[in-house]
């Protein structure tokens, strides 16, 4: 090992997180890495490539903001499906509120007794896919994620998961700071899918290693929280086998800083992979996607499909990578990033990325920023449509590629229903 | 009763970003059940008048009005226009990308007669009523699926705007060339779902290069627009004239 170039910024990172709980020696071993990781890739800072549209001042700073509670007289988004509830308050695991850790073909269990077991599956997984996605692009709030996180769950899908896992992250302390780790394991031939809504903290660093084997299937949607004032960066980091597939979708409403990473790493030959989202922001609102999917196995697709509706001086940023490295023949690679700017004030910047050393693949991407199409407002306003519900409409069929890349159909009107209520009360 | 129900008064517009007028002072009435056809060169100012009627933006309205049963549109939002009773069929329907057609015909529907202060129709009772009147115009089940005009046919696109048409029973109605880019056998069949509407009471404006249109669709009055007026007003044979002559003598004859 050379000289450890001290980064006293990164320094202050792991000193604002206490020590988690100690655990066994596999686990401490992956922690103790990820420090060094965190020492020697800095703090995250305006120069860095992949951080100048995105001001990472307030995921640097020493204490969460304080924010005010949203307290909502709504049913929580997901709340119809039947599903396996596994609920955290500020970001600690509540057993009273939560469903039993069991369910057919699931081993489940809290992060704190994984990492306390002498032998465990997710020592293969815990810190290892965040290392890996640390290269070529540095993401130190995963490293530090993987460092300081004492909560999350542990899940291992072994066949077909029928009920869904949902997250249900809440709040109650108007500062709190939450680090959480989730570390996935779907099987050869199992399908498990995850649900999560909430905001869980003021300040909310969330990641997620899932490891699909091959012909493993598995589905991720998720709500952010409406909360006005928060701040979250969320971290995805996912490795496909064989004839996999991985599909995972973002809403985002309100928010005053999101930024969510996935990095995909598709290994197997044979494999699907789809990230997408759509936000809608108004004010002092910046929403962030960094995404950086990689082919390493031929025969493979990924879609990466993004749209915001930003109004009232929100910004949206949107990175999206392609990698298709040398053998990744036939690759089929699809991203499309668009803006639907309400007003002038707001601003929407993408940089879509490919780089490709296979010379047999179709890869496509397309990034566009617009404001409402008068023409076709004017074309439902003369049928009687008032303008703000004709204004509605052309939000919601704006977000509609994004929406239909759920592939529950209960789930994504559910979805739908929520961006209604959101333009609905935006509109006036 | 209001004897004309739709009538345009000395109304001139121009276009907002250049200082141009286009239309120079149009009179023109309509009453209860007629039908009328106005035929004109390019640039008369025809589809400037219908935009102008149906409250398109990018105008500026200088002098007079457009009443309709005495309620002067101009001072409406486009959407209140289209409660009060005006339709406007377009000459290039516009394509709408993820708004469902069958949704954008019951959204519309529903907020006329919200607006009106009547009940809403619901989703049985609307599916009923579309489907009845989709069939006569031969719009399959398919088309009403699709979004709005995306990938439809330009025979389709004008079916689709005489559905809306009969959908929505407006009083007045103004079908902006919507001969153009039909085959005859299209032709045929908006004629036969315009002249379904007549009733007697619905009153009807038709924009026209055409004479043949005026054979499917037979007009009370013919009016010959030329920059920014009506400058002749005629029956019928009128049209015929324009079509053996041009508008050239027409012109000439009235300077």
């Amino acid at each position: 090992m050379g000289e450890l170039k001290v980064d006293s910024a990164a320094g202050a990172l792991l000193a604002r997180h206490g020590a988690p709980r100690l655990a066994a020696a596999w686990a401490e071993s992956a922690r103790h890495a990820a420090r060094e990781r965190v020492l020697a890739l800095g703090a995250a800072g305006r120069r860095d490539e992949y951080w100048r549209f995105t001001n990472p001042a307030a995921l640097n700073a020493a204490d969460a903001p304080d924010v005010e509670i949203l307290e909502l007289d709504e049913t929580p988004v997901f709340d119809a499906a039947d599903k396996l509830l596994v609920v955290f308050e500020d970001g600690v695991y509540s057993p009273a509120l939560s469903d039993d850790l069991t369910g057919e073909n699931l081993e489940i269990s809290t992060l704190s007794d994984a990492l306390n077991s002498d032998i465990h599956w997710a020592s293969d997984v815990f810190g290892v896919l965040e290392a890996k996605g640390q290269n070529p692009v540095p993401r130190v709030f995963a490293a530090l994620n993987t460092a300081k996180a004492d909560q999350g769950v542990v899940i291992r899908a072994t066949g077909i998961v029928t009920k869904p896992v949902a997250f249900r992250y809440l709040r109650k302390n108007t500062q709190s700071d939450v680090v959480i780790h989730h570390v996935i394991r779907v099987e050869s031939g199992a399908d498990l899918s995850i649900l999560e809504n909430g905001a869980g903290g003021a300040r909310h660093n969330k990641c997620m290693e899932v490891d699909i084997a091959d012909g493993g299937s598995f589905h991720h949607l998720r709500a952010q929280g409406r909360d006005h004032a928060r701040i979250a960066n969320t971290q995805i980091f996912a490795r496909l086998g064989a004839e996999s597939h991985f599909k995972s979708f973002t809403l985002t409403v309100n928010g005053k800083l999101t930024r969510n990473e996935v990095v995909i790493d598709i290994m197997g030959d044979h494999s699907t992979a789809s990230v997408s989202g759509a936000c809608l922001g108004d004010g002092d609102f910046l929403h962030d996607d960094t995404i950086f999917v990689t082919h390493d196995a031929a025969h493979c697709e990924s879609r990466q499909v993004f749209k915001k509706v930003l109004k009232n001086g929100a910004t949206g940023v949107f990175q999206g990578k392609i990698l298709v490295k040398p053998g990744a023949q036939k690759t089929d690679g699809y991203q499309i990033s668009q803006g639907l700017l309400l007003d002038e004030d707001s601003n929407f910047l993408a940089k879509p990325e490919l780089e490709i050393y296979a010379d047999d693949v179709a890869c496509s991407h397309g990034s566009t920023c617009g404001a409402v199409d008068e023409g076709a407002l004017f074309y439902l306003m003369s049928r009687g449509v008032p303008r703000r519900q004709a204004q509605n409409m052309m939000i919601l069929a704006f977000l509609d590629e994004a929406i239909q890349e759920i592939e529950s159909e209960a789930l994504a009107d559910d979805i739908r229903s929520r961006l209604v209520g959101w333009a609905e009360r935006h509109s006036a | 009763m209001e004897e004309k129900m739709f009538e345009i008064k000395n109304l001139k517009a121009s276009l907002e970003d250049e200082d141009k007028q286009i239309l120079k002072g149009m009179d023109l009435k309509i009453n209860p059940g007629e039908v009328h056809a106005i035929m004109g060169p390019n640039g008369s100012g025809k589809s400037t008048m219908s935009y102008v009627a149906a409250g398109k933006g990018g105008y500026v309205v200088d002098e007079g009005e457009v009443l309709l049963d005495g309620a002067n549109l101009l001072d409406m939002e486009p959407d209140e226009r289209a409660a009060a009773g005006l339709f406007l069929a377009f000459q290039y329907p516009v394509e709408i990308p993820g708004v469902g057609n069958m949704t954008f015909l019951r959204t519309a529907v529903n907020a006329q007669r919200k607006m009106r202060g009547e009940e809403e129709l619901n989703a049985a009772e609307f599916l009923k009523l579309v489907r009845a009147k989709a069939k006569s115009l031969k719009i399959d089940a398919d088309m009403l699926k699709r979004p709005v005009n995306v990938g439809f046919s330009g025979g389709e696109k004008k079916r689709n705007e005489i559905l809306q048409m009969a959908m929505l029973e407006p009083k007045m109605c103004i079908l902006d060339e919507t001969d153009s880019g039909l085959d005859v056998d299209a032709m045929k069949l908006v004629s036969e779902g315009v002249n379904a509407l007549r009733d007697g009471k619905r009153s009807f404006l038709v924009i026209t290069h055409y004479q043949r249109l005026l054979d499917h669709i037979k007009p009370d009055v013919v009016h010959i627009m030329a920059d920014g007026k009506i400058i002749k007003t005629g029956g019928p044979e009128l049209a015929l004239e324009v079509e053996h002559n041009g508008y050239a003598d027409l012109m000439t004859e009235v300077a």
